[in-house]
């Protein structure tokens, strides 16, 4: 059974490690670790209850039989449709920071790095993402590119937000580990957009970064896949959130063959504020997989998700939202709600709240609703002398725009309400 | 302005209007009266183009055009209007945007450009009075968290904006106070021109006390059972529906 299960991760690490650069910033132990546990768990099938809808196993064996690593260079033209005018723009290509490709921009209070040049510096890193939690964290840890390292320091609010642009460009079949450490240090506040692109042919994108948020500090951020038809991603964010501190996190899906996000919370600090939001507009035969844990560990927190899905033709959603409520976690605020519309008889959504309550005195509530398009509100508008097709843009643009107006940087959200104009 | 001749409709394979015939001139306003389920709010809707009703028989001619073979947005696009019973909560749908689409879409229709920004706004100021609707409300997502009645004004506001040929006001009366009652009946009597005509639909006489029609009809099982002036309507308060019932049940048998 172990031999078996671990085939496609053998091939995987045998087609990566060719051409693989060592991992700086990953000590030694984490290393073995991440190895010994793609060795004996594999690349998860739908018999792993995380990933039952999602057989990551089956789709490296039939998408990722030839693995190449074989990579274009990423040129300034590929970039600039994902820079941000009102940001500093970062760039990570095909999973290694890249200091030309970004903007020269030197804020006070900002520090930017390769994650290579911390190794043995900062314990910090791989600090959030263990390789014992997941086979991509594993992956990530044993293969990771050399990454972002981004540090907001003690008590400076940044107002300029920070547009961090993965971008990947693949030659044929190959796999890149893009990867970030956000560090927002206490009192500091900023804006960051994480957008992912692919300009090349298939690609499978492993990404996985980890966020500390310090005590009594804020990180607003936004994460936006439009990757496209060729591009299969797992994207792994590892969070923790000190006392006092908030997080705000807005994940849109635009493409993407499959998207799987895993985001985990860990509330580690009393008094503090978490929020998940999410969006995505599927079709044709797309999977995309949104997962998340609010891992209440400490009491007198509250924590909010609303996910929204459009979902269209024979595409399929997931929704897996897990509150995790841990004994010493009293007073918990814990707020979890699902929303979809199937937009046609072949769409699919599975959606799933889980909640693990170990405390008695907490607040926790989840809801979940699917439907088509509200056919009353359509005769409303058509009544009033609105066309069908404009009727229906109206409606779920509606429907999209409470997600998408959480989204404060004003090219960003205006790119994304256009975006979503023409899909409908 | 309209002609209905013996209409029929059904919903789920069960008749509801058996057979409405009703002229409707420019300048007129007609209450149709009758009891729960004669097929009031059918007809408004049917009228509308809901789709969940088929029509089995009958035509209907609004403006010298064949009604019943427009799509909804085209039957308002050509002048008809319904005010709905239950005005329904759009989330996410500003009123100012949903006022501006169907605006335009109807301008289009009609070969004309679209409406400048001041002169839409100036529109809305303007109706906005007539219906003492709250300028807060406007700014607000389509009904969402109004009150019943602020969901009527809502209504009567639209129309003045859309400056409807015909309008059909469903039970408008039901569930309002007096002064909403007054507020929504004085914003018609407002509306009203010798070119225009409304289809008044009410459970009670209440009502054509504030919007005084021409012609009262009362719809009984799927028909319109008897016609007259306004006085009809205070007979029929004066003796309830039960005599109506019991003189066209005891015809029918």
């Amino acid at each position: 059974m172990i031999a078996e299960r671990s085939i496609t991760a053998q091939k995987i690490i045998e087609s990566i490690s060719v051409k693989a650069n060592k991992v700086g910033f990953v000590i030694e132990a984490e290393l073995t670790e991440a190895l010994q546990y793609l060795e004996t768990k594999g690349i998860p099938n739908n018999k792993h209850e995380d990933y039952k809808y999602c057989n990551m196993d089956a789709v490296f064996k039939k998408e990722f039989k030839n693995i190449v690593q074989e990579y274009n260079e990423i040129k300034n033209s590929d970039v600039k449709p994902y820079k941000l005018e009102e940001a500093i723009n970062l760039v990570v290509a095909n999973g290694n920071y890249n200091e030309s490709l970004s903007d020269k921009i030197i804020v006070k209070g900002i520090t930017i790095k390769c994650l290579n040049d911390l190794s043995g510096k900062d314990s910090r890193i791989g600090s959030l993402a263990k390789s014992s939690a997941d086979a991509f964290i594993s992956l990530s840890n044993a293969f990771s590119g050399n990454g972002i390292y981004l540090q907001v320091q003690k008590g400076n609010v940044i107002q300029m937000p920070i547009n961090i642009i993965y971008i990947n460009s693949t030659k044929a079949e190959s796999m890149i580990n893009p990867r970030s450490f956000i560090h927002i240090e206490a009192n500091a506040e900023v804006t960051i957009s994480e957008r992912f692109a692919n300009v090349g042919k298939k690609s499978f994108s492993n990404f996985v970064s980890e966020k500390l948020v310090e005590e009594n500090a804020k990180l607003t951020s936004y994460s936006i896949q439009e990757e496209g038809t060729e591009s299969f991603s797992v994207n792994t964010n590892q969070v923790k959130v000190g006392r006092y501190a908030t997080y705000d996190n807005t994940t849109v899906t635009l493409s993407g063959q499959l998207v799987r996000n895993n985001h985990n919370v860990l509330i580690a600090g009393e008094n503090s504020q978490s929020h998940l939001n999410g969006l995505f507009l599927t079709s044709g035969t797309q999977l995309v997989d949104n997962h998340t844990l609010m891992d209440h560990q400490v009491p007198n927190c509250e924590s909010s998700e609303l996910y929204k899905g459009v979902i269209n033709e024979k595409s399929i959603g997931v929704f897996n939202g897990k509150i995790y409520v841990r004994k010493d976690a009293q007073k918990t605020n814990a707020y979890q709600s699902s929303k979809n519309i199937l937009l046609s008889d072949d769409a699919t959504i599975n959606t799933k709240p889980q909640l693990e309550i170990y405390a008695d005195d907490v607040k926790c509530s989840h809801g979940t609703s699917t439907g088509k398009i509200d056919e009353n509100a359509l005769f409303y508008l058509k009544a009033r002398g609105i066309g069908e097709e404009s009727a229906r843009k109206l409606l779920l643009a509606a429907f999209a725009n409470e997600v998408v107006d959480k989204i404060q940087i004003e090219s960003l959200r205006m790119h994304l309400e256009t975006k979503l104009n023409n899909l409908y | 302005m309209i002609s209905i001749k013996n209409l029929h409709a059904s919903i789920n394979g069960k008749e509801i209007l058996k057979g409405i015939n009703l002229e409707v001139k420019a300048g007129e306003i007609h209450a149709i009266m009758g009891p729960n389920g004669s097929g009031k709010s059918t007809l408004s809707s049917v009228l509308a183009g809901k789709e969940d009703y088929d029509v089995t028989e009958g035509e209907v001619i609004f403006n010298s055009k064949n009604l019943l073979e427009m799509s909804a947005e085209n039957r308002a696009r050509e002048g008809l209007f319904l005010a709905f019973q239950y005005p329904i909560e759009i989330p996410g749908v500003s009123n100012i945007n949903f006022l501006k689409t169907a605006i335009n879409e109807i301008r289009a229709y009609n070969g004309k450009e679209a409406i400048e920004a001041k002169d839409f706004l100036a529109l809305i100021k303007e109706k906005q009075k007539l219906v003492e609707l709250d300028s807060k409300l406007t700014g607000r997502s389509v009904n969402e968290g109004f009150s019943g009645g602020e969901k009527k004004r809502n209504e009567i506001f639209q129309m003045a904006i859309l400056e409807p040929k015909l309008a059909i006001l469903d039970e408008t009366d039901s569930g309002l106070d007096i002064d909403a009652l007054r507020i929504v009946a004085s914003g018609v009597n407002k509306l009203r021109t010798k070119n225009n005509a409304f289809i008044v639909i009410t459970h009670y006489q209440r009502l054509l006390e504030h919007i005084v029609p021409d012609f009262v009809h009362i719809l009984y099982n799927g028909q319109i059972v008897k016609s007259g002036t306004k006085e009809l309507a205070l007979e029929l308060e004066a003796k309830g529906y039960d005599e109506i019932k019991h003189q066209f049940e005891k015809a029918e048998g």
